[in-house]
């Protein structure tokens, strides 16, 4: 059990791609249930994995390794440590949710399901590998599906959203596949093993190319690998100025897509950094920290912050709200504390839970009254209470309401960051003041004022629909009460990680 | 330091609001529906007279222990702990935090039972009480904390239910607005909050014993005393955004926007929210924080200074406003104002002395309002009132009683405690500050007389129909009115100073916690005696003026108003402009640094990356130009038709561009590479 337990999470839903594409293609329910039933296996696995996790030990547990392809040292090798298991925790939640909000898809039923299923393996893959090129095959998996399922199902902009967002990521991709490479050559004997790069950090040059531009900017060789790692990563965060992807993707996207999209595949971004960037990297880490993390993180959270406030559209408002909460992740990681990391990483699942939950209410809507123009609604809290009372929690919860799981990360990141950088935690901390007021005044027109006469029938939120609330709003009371359920899992792990790089600080 | 006695029923105190919020939060419509209102009512009032048994409960143990060892404690578990950040969820009790819950819950208490009458006829009875509940919970955790960490979700928590309860009948926008401006406002003093626990947790880490809990700070504090960020010492710097924090929620200038426009909620609200408990919550920091601030002697003297320039500036503005509430409104901006400044004045005791007796008379004063309020069918404004003495007997009453002791009339409770203000902050050398002070306390006399005589007494001015209908409220309303009345009559014998004969006892109940009273050297009882004889004279003197100005009508108001017509009235019944200063800078400004970056995004950003793209797109439409014209050409020249399918295949662009994208990449990459491990 313990050595399979990763590999049957990750391709449980493959299996149910394959099961759904045997499936006839109008039997749209069947299909539907056929995808709940292989995305509940790796949700309660990863709850076994939650409660057998050694929560002291700082390394890989639960690990798999087996011969690939020998010729070129290429293992399938699997693993979780803190820093991935409460993001495998996270994708199967999301996954297993994202089918019943899926549940109004009604075209090419059997191909969004097989895609969703699909995406799912490949996510999931991202995280648990623990050999490049295995990782390497994960994310390029994981990035096709999104492709067509944004291309397909997606709203009236589908095409261009979907080709930009694949654009980007390509070349994020292609930028990460010559890190990797590089790497790879560098390393004696050749390996994508990165436990054993990781072991090796200590031998990639940091001394200055000699020609230009590297001998201007002082670059080495570390620094020009983990640049290209960096920006390949950088575009799924997203970080200021590779975040326009991420706006209209979110548009276009149906709900379900939107959900994992912002739930789990942004958060790819500062999990490759962590996991690649600095134990790998961690002198280029050290050097870049201040301007291209602890900055450009509370840049995104100011940024994001405003251009959210400016929108009138409710899908995109929550989208750069994203581009904001991220940046809280970016600033803590780059603080180097205890509190600066662990913050991060508890923030990436708590956004993850909270996104998630927004863009399910933003579907909610939109199922509803076909549009999601902030300003075309009006007193929605009259006709439907109850789904307002959601909204309300989530809302609340992004906007780090203490109590609420959002508070906790933030304010560990803030707190963690004010040790390095005063002026930044000054900044992301003036950040709070920007959400709160955009959140608000969202609630203001959307929800409360006089009903608006148009919508006066709206029929309450159903019982599927808070199936697949329910669980994301417990969690964000319970680890607002009670955070050291997450923040147990990875703090071994992460203070370990900032042992790394601490000593190459300056 | 000694260790604190544990308990175990403490968390009772502040968790069975909390229960009662989430039975009325989760259930509340059924249960009203298939048990009626009176269920809501049982459910909410119940845990807040428990938790006030429980509250004299405790009381009652502090008192049977020696005064340095009154320290009660209950701890639950450990909330956070990572690296050297430790914090507990710890509720403790001491003389000061004592006070507050028998304050929050006693005066919680008798408002809960009031808004059952109050807001009997409202269908949404449960969300009211639910969210009373609720803020119930959360000020008494505010009180409790045993850490700033702790603390701050209290902080919040009570800025969350005031933004849901000012925004309570959230279909009319103005109230949604209110509510927004209020938790916006809030949030600006909670960043200043916020940093202030970041420094103290900072320095004292450095000093190697990084913590947010109150009682370490205190033991550990001697050791940043004189550590400096960006030439500042530390402590005076952290209890400056300590301030701003208490600036926001205890709506001093320039914070104080929120406060006026956040009347707009139910008036028990207004009540227990604005005035007796959660706005005091700014005094109670700095109190609970006194060994910081006295270490911090510039950030005293601010603190002083906006606390008396509140009191005076709000004070003006008190006397021209027409809605009933919105004269309370700055009066209670104005009133905590007063107990800035003696905090500022180091004179903790007397602060929180104060804020006692104002949570009598002005919870008195609110409620009454109320009454008033529902008399009059919803109608606010005083013009429209008057002669109400005889139609409304048990709220005149209480209006005069809570109105005597907010004008500092001996001897009624708000004369103690405010005249005790005013003596610390003149022996602490603050002249100027107990000038305004003292100014204050003659517009205070004055515009609450104004108001008493224009509501009840006169003729009267409503129409017919309304002059009809008015009744006096119910007793589950009255009730509460005349026990508050009461409490403003004698709650001055708390702390009956010692020149009066007293032994001012809440000063002694203090002193575990604030220390003993430093203004005792040879402090001149002829002086002490002569200003509060001037404080009781110009006292009088404001309501006299109040008298001859709109009840004899000998100085008539128009022409008073006329007299300071133009310019002035104008700037006071406009509370200075500031609303509109905040509009045209803060609000505007932010919005259009939102649309500003939002252009960036679209017509920056994306021109580039859409032009990337154009380009590439271009390019490989050459290529495909160049493949089909000129490399085909070749190959069909060479061998006929063997290509014909690659050729279509090739067609498809978008393929192309990838294609091109990595061999481009790779090219330039694999050149770096090469360089790097053949070039040394």
């Amino acid at each position: 059990m313990a050595e399979s337990v990763l590999t049957l999470i990750v391709f449980f839903p493959l299996a149910g791609m394959i099961a759904v594409l045997f499936l006839p293609s109008e039997r749209h329910n069947l299909i539907r249930w056929v995808s709940a039933l292989f995305t509940l296996p790796p949700l309660l696995l990863s709850v076994w994995l939650f409660v057998n996790f050694d929560r002291s030990e700082p390394g890989f547990q639960f690990v798999q390794k087996v011969a690939w392809i020998p010729a070129y040292n290429i293992d399938y090798f699997v693993g979780v440590d803190g820093l991935s298991i409460s993001m495998v925790i996270l994708t199967a939640l999301l996954c297993f949710l994202s089918i019943f909000a899926s549940w109004g898809i009604d075209k090419g039923v059997k191909g969004y399901f097989a895609l969703f299923l699909l995406l799912d393996t490949g996510m999931t893959g991202v995280f648990v590998s623990l050999d490049f090129f295995l990782f390497y095959i994960f994310w390029e998996v994981m990035l096709l599906p999104m492709y067509f399922l944004i291309g397909i199902w997606g709203g009236s902009r589908r095409e261009y959203a979907a080709i930009k967002f694949f654009l980007y990521t390509l070349f994020g991709s292609v930028l990460m596949l010559l890190a990797i490479l590089a790497l790879y050559f560098t390393t004696e004997p050749h390996t994508f093993d990165m436990t054993k790069l990781i072991a090796q950090s200590g031998k990639y040059s940091t001394t200055v190319i000699s020609f230009w531009p590297f001998d201007w900017l002082g670059w080495g060789f570390q620094h020009v690998v983990w640049m290209a790692l960096f920006i390949g990563f950088a575009i799924k965060i997203p970080a200021f100025p590779f975040h326009t992807w991420l706006p209209d993707a979110h548009v276009e996207a149906p709900t379900a897509v939107s959900v994992v999209l912002a739930g789990v595949l942004l958060k790819m971004g500062t999990y490759g950094i962590l996991r690649i960037n600095f134990p790998m990297l961690p002198a280029a880490t050290a050097d870049f920290a201040f301007y291209l993390l602890g900055a450009l993180g509370a840049w995104n959270i100011i940024y994001g912050a405003l251009c959210a406030m400016a929108q009138t559209d409710l899908k995109k408002l929550v989208a750069y709200s994203s581009v904001s909460h991220m940046g809280y992740v970016m600033l803590g990681m780059a603080a180097f504390t205890p509190q600066g990391i662990n913050g991060a990483v508890l923030q990436m699942f708590n956004h993850g839970i909270i996104t998630g939950m927004l863009f399910l209410l933003v579907g909610v809507i939109y199922d509803r009254a076909h549009h999601r123009n902030i300003d075309g609604f009006g007193g929605l809290a009259t006709v439907m209470p109850i789904y307002t009372g959601v909204t309300a929690l989530a809302f609340f919860a992004s906007m780090g309401l203490p109590g609420l799981s959002g508070f906790i990360s933030e304010v560990l990141v803030l707190l963690g960051a004010w040790e390095r950088y005063q002026v930044l935690a000054m900044i992301g901390a003036s950040g709070i003041i920007l959400t709160a007021g955009y959140f608000l005044w969202t609630m203001q027109r959307v929800y409360l004022g006089p009903p608006n006469e148009k919508y006066q029938s709206l029929p309450e939120i159903n019982g599927r629909e808070l199936f697949t609330l329910v669980p994301l709003g417990i969690i964000v009371v319970v680890l607002g009460v009670y955070p050291h359920a997450v923040l147990d899992l990875i703090s071994s792990t992460l203070n370990h990680l900032n042992q790394i790089v601490i000593p190459h600080l300056s | 330091m000694d260790h604190p006695i544990q308990t175990d029923y403490l968390r009772w105190i502040v968790l069975l609001p909390l229960l009662g919020a989430g039975i009325n939060g989760l259930l509340g419509a059924i249960l009203q529906r298939q048990f009626g209102k009176r269920a809501i009512s049982f459910v909410a009032c119940t845990p807040v007279v428990i938790s006030f048994l429980l509250s004299i409960w405790a009381f009652i143990n502090l008192l049977a222990l020696d005064p340095e060892k009154r320290f009660l404690i209950d701890s639950l578990y450990t909330w956070i702990s990572l690296g050297s950040l430790n914090v507990t969820v710890a509720f403790w009790l001491d003389p000061l935090s004592v006070v507050m819950i028998l304050v929050i819950t006693g005066v919680g208490g008798l408002i809960h039972i009031y808004s059952i009458g109050y807001m009997q006829e409202d269908e949404a009875y449960w969300r009211y009480f639910a969210f009373l509940n609720l803020f119930t919970f959360a000020m008494l955790l505010l009180v409790t904390a045993d850490n700033l960490l702790l603390m701050f979700i209290g902080w919040e928590g009570v800025g969350f239910c005031s933004y849901a309860l000012i925004g309570f009948w959230y279909r009319d926008h103005v109230n949604t607005r209110a509510g927004n401006k209020a938790f916006i406002v809030n949030r600006v003093g909670d960043v200043g909050f916020l940093l202030g626990i970041f420094l103290i947790y900072w320095s004292l880490d450095k000093a190697g014993h990084g913590t947010v809990t109150f009682r370490e700070i205190e033991t550990f504090v001697p050791l940043i005393k004189d550590l400096e960020i960006w030439g500042i010492g530390v402590v005076t710097l952290a209890t400056l955004f300590l301030f701003i924090g208490a600036m926001g929620k205890s709506a001093q200038i320039p914070l104080h926007v929120w406060l006026p426009d956040a009347m707009q909620g139910p008036t028990p609200v207004s009540a227990l929210i604005h005035a007796a408990t959660m706005v005091t919550a700014g005094v109670y920091m700095i109190a609970r924080l006194n060994f910081l601030y006295s270490l911090a002697p510039s950030t005293l003297t601010v603190i002083a200074t906006v606390g008396a320039l509140t009191a005076f500036l709000s004070a003006t503005i008190g006397l021209v406003q027409n809605d009933i509430k919105r004269v309370l409104a700055y009066s209670t901006v104005s009133q905590l104002g007063y107990m800035f400044l003696a905090m500022g004045a180091g004179a903790y005791s007397a602060g929180i002395f104060h804020l006692v007796t104002h949570a009598f008379f002005k919870a008195c004063l609110f409620l009454s309002a109320g009454s008033v309020i529902q008399a009059m069918h919803h109608e606010q404004d005083m013009q429209k009132m008057g002669g109400l003495r005889w139609r409304l007997p048990y709220t005149h009453l209480t209006y005069l009683v809570a109105g005597i002791a907010l004008a500092g009339i001996p001897p009624f409770a708000g004369f103690f405690s405010k005249d005790e203000i005013l003596w610390k902050s003149f022996s602490h050398g603050l002249i100027f500050q107990w000038a305004l002070g003292f100014a204050a306390a003659g517009l205070t006399a004055f515009y609450i007389f104004r108001q008493i005589f224009l509501v009840f007494y006169g003729s009267p001015r409503a129409d017919p129909h309304t002059q009809s209908l008015v009744h006096e409220s119910p007793q589950i309303m009255v009730l509460p009115l005349l026990i508050l009345a009461f409490l403003s009559l004698i709650g001055g014998s708390l702390g009956v100073p010692e020149v009066l004969g007293g032994s001012n006892r809440i000063e002694h109940w203090f002193e575990p916690v604030f220390g003993s009273p430093g203004g005792h050297e040879n402090a001149p009882v002829a002086m002490e005696i002569l200003l509060m004889a001037l404080s009781v004279g110009i006292g009088l003197f404001g309501i006299t003026l109040a008298y001859l100005i709109y009840l004899r009508k000998t100085l008539v108001a128009d022409t008073f108003s006329s007299l300071a017509a133009g310019v002035p009235y104008r700037l006071l019944f406009q509370k200075y402009y500031v609303d509109e200063l905040y509009q045209f800078t803060f609000v505007r400004g932010t919005l259009f640094f939102s649309r500003v970056g939002a252009w960036i995004d679209q017509y920056i950003i994306d021109f580039i990356v859409d032009g990337s793209a154009k380009t590439t797109t271009f390019i490989s439409w050459v290529n495909g130009l160049f493949d089909n014209y000129v490399v085909d050409w070749i190959v069909n020249k060479i061998a006929d038709s063997t290509f014909g399918a690659g050729d279509k295949f090739r067609k498809i662009q978008t393929g192309n561009i990838n294609s091109y994208l990595y061999v481009v990449l790779g090219a330039v990459v694999l050149a770096i590479i090469v360089k790097l491990r053949y070039s040394g």
